[in-house]
């Protein structure tokens, strides 16, 4: 049924060795999805946490766009924003003959901006709506003691709001991890462009699909196993008391 | 008595069934002049109408559905469609996972690339190429071009390598010759570009010419269609499509 001498053969393409070099000798297959994971996350976090106090920001005319860039990059499928950036925005000339050009050429660097787009905009909102939920006695004891407007927000409300924000946003890193499988359709050779490749090669649908889909799985195991134990760490304040 | 009358009427609603027989053909889904999704969902191209040509001979009603290239031979395995005209040369390769029809034309393979280039094995080296994924231009390209420092990038629909030639992140695109002279050097876009280098047809990679593909072992298919394919051969309605789409003869000698 399933044919375990295949997977045997092809798994080095997994984690790339295509066509009999070694494992690792290239980035294609799981290095390629970690790094594009990760790549757009870590940019993503950077850009939201600006993005989100903007979002809750009293003036309109910063809260006004953020709300705007949020609603547009939610609102579509991230499959659609990666095919306006890398075929779209490549039929413009003006496009071609700018310097951002030297970036947009590669497959690799539209993946990732697309990626990044989309991730910070659901976390713009995860940690926006966080923001929101600071709970009045923390401001009020902020106040208290004498705090300016940013001093607050930087030592008591940013950081229990991305503490806050760890159940939801572990939810957003897993529907990531998965939203990457899309980098194949942009000749990108991600851990799904992999098994399509394989799967081109040998006529045979089921066991590179199987493959890939477990290299997801053991993936999602380790991310959920890492932000319980950072759950663990950093909202322990809001759990039960201990007797 | 009554559930033998029912049965007499299902046995006859069957053979019915048998007598108006559909046959898919499946068809890549982007493979102009081949093939084409037309805005109504039909498919249009030589392959299509080929198909049509040889349904009528076979007196059979023909449905011609689309399909990306990389998972035609699956999905034909798979019972999605009973046979695959799509622009499909018979190899070795492919014989192990299908059987094939006799060839229903036969055209060379060729590099499309800025007008004026001079291909030689030097000029591969750090250039990019295009290729339709799990095509024989695919395997011939990584077999002899990847180790003269050429890099393979490989697209799902021919037209994507042609955007990506145009925006200039591929240095060529590797194509069947007819479809890179209608889909791309005889449109607009193709200003400025051309076919470089030689024709490519060592039969090792490219085989005889393009056939119908078949479930294997399905020979009555496979020798009614080749039937099909002399008839029409012989009758003119081959000609007549090939008329259509090209000034020039491609079933080839």
């Amino acid at each position: 049924m399933i044919d375990f001498a295949l997977i045997a053969e092809k798994m080095p393409s997994f984690l790339g060795g295509t066509d009999g070099a070694p494992v690792m000798s290239t980035t294609d297959g799981l290095l390629m999805t970690l790094e594009l994971l990760a790549m757009s996350l870590v940019l993503g976090l950077a850009l939201s946490v600006p993005l989100a106090l903007g979002r809750v920001s009293k003036n309109k005319w910063i809260a006004r766009p953020v709300w705007l860039f949020t609603y547009v990059f939610r609102g579509t499928p991230m499959l659609v924003q990666l095919f306006i950036i890398y075929y779209g925005l490549s039929q413009f000339d003006w496009v071609r003959q700018s310097w951002a050009w030297d970036y947009l050429q590669s497959a690799y660097v539209c993946a990732i901006l697309a990626f990044t787009l989309n991730t910070s905009a659901y976390t713009t909102e995860i940690i926006a709506g966080q923001i929101r939920n600071t709970h009045w006695g923390e401001i009020e004891a902020a106040k208290a003691v004498g705090m300016g407007r940013w001093l607050m927000m930087r030592r008591i409300v940013i950081p229990s709001a991305l503490r806050r924000a760890l159940p939801a946003y572990s939810n957003e890193v897993i529907m990531m991890l998965q939203g990457t499988s899309i980098a194949g359709l942009v000749t990108l050779a991600d851990l799904t462009g992999v098994a399509r490749r394989v799967y081109a090669d040998t006529y045979q649908p089921f066991e590179p699909f199987l493959v890939a889909g477990a290299f997801y799985l053991a993936l999602t195991v380790l991310f959920v196993w890492l932000f319980k134990r950072a759950e663990k760490r950093w909202l322990a304040f809001l759990g039960p008391r201990k007797a | 008595m009554k559930p033998l009358i029912a049965l007499g009427a299902l046995s006859c609603a069957l053979s019915f069934a048998v007598s108006a027989e559909t046959l898919r053909f499946a068809t890549d889904a982007s493979y102009p002049p081949f093939s084409k999704q037309a805005a109504n969902g039909q498919m249009t191209g030589f392959d299509p109408d080929i198909a049509q040509a040889l349904c009528k001979a076979m007196k059979a009603t023909c449905e011609v559905l689309p399909q990306d290239f990389d998972g035609i031979i699956p999905a034909l395995n798979a019972k999605k469609f009973d046979a695959v005209i799509a622009s499909m040369n018979i190899t070795d390769e492919r014989k192990k996972a299908v059987d094939f029809s006799d060839r229903y034309y036969n055209m060379p393979s060729r590099l499309v690339g800025k007008a004026g280039a001079t291909v030689n094995d030097a000029w591969f080296k750090g250039k990019k190429i295009g290729v339709l994924r799990s095509s024989i231009q695919e395997k011939y390209a990584r077999d002899h071009w990847t180790k003269l420092g050429a890099s393979i990038v490989s697209y799902g629909k021919a037209p994507e390598s042609f955007l990506d030639l145009k925006a200039g992140r591929v240095d060529a695109s590797f194509v069947d010759a007819a479809v890179g002279d209608t889909d791309l050097l005889k449109t607009p876009n193709g200003k400025g570009y051309a076919f470089v280098g030689s024709e490519y047809n060592e039969a090792k990679y490219f085989g005889n010419g393009a056939g119908i593909a078949v479930r294997k072992g399905d020979k009555a298919l496979l020798d009614r269609i080749n039937k099909a394919l002399k008839e029409i051969r012989a009758d003119g309605s081959y000609t007549a499509v090939q008329k259509k789409y090209f000034s020039f003869d491609i079933y080839g000698k």
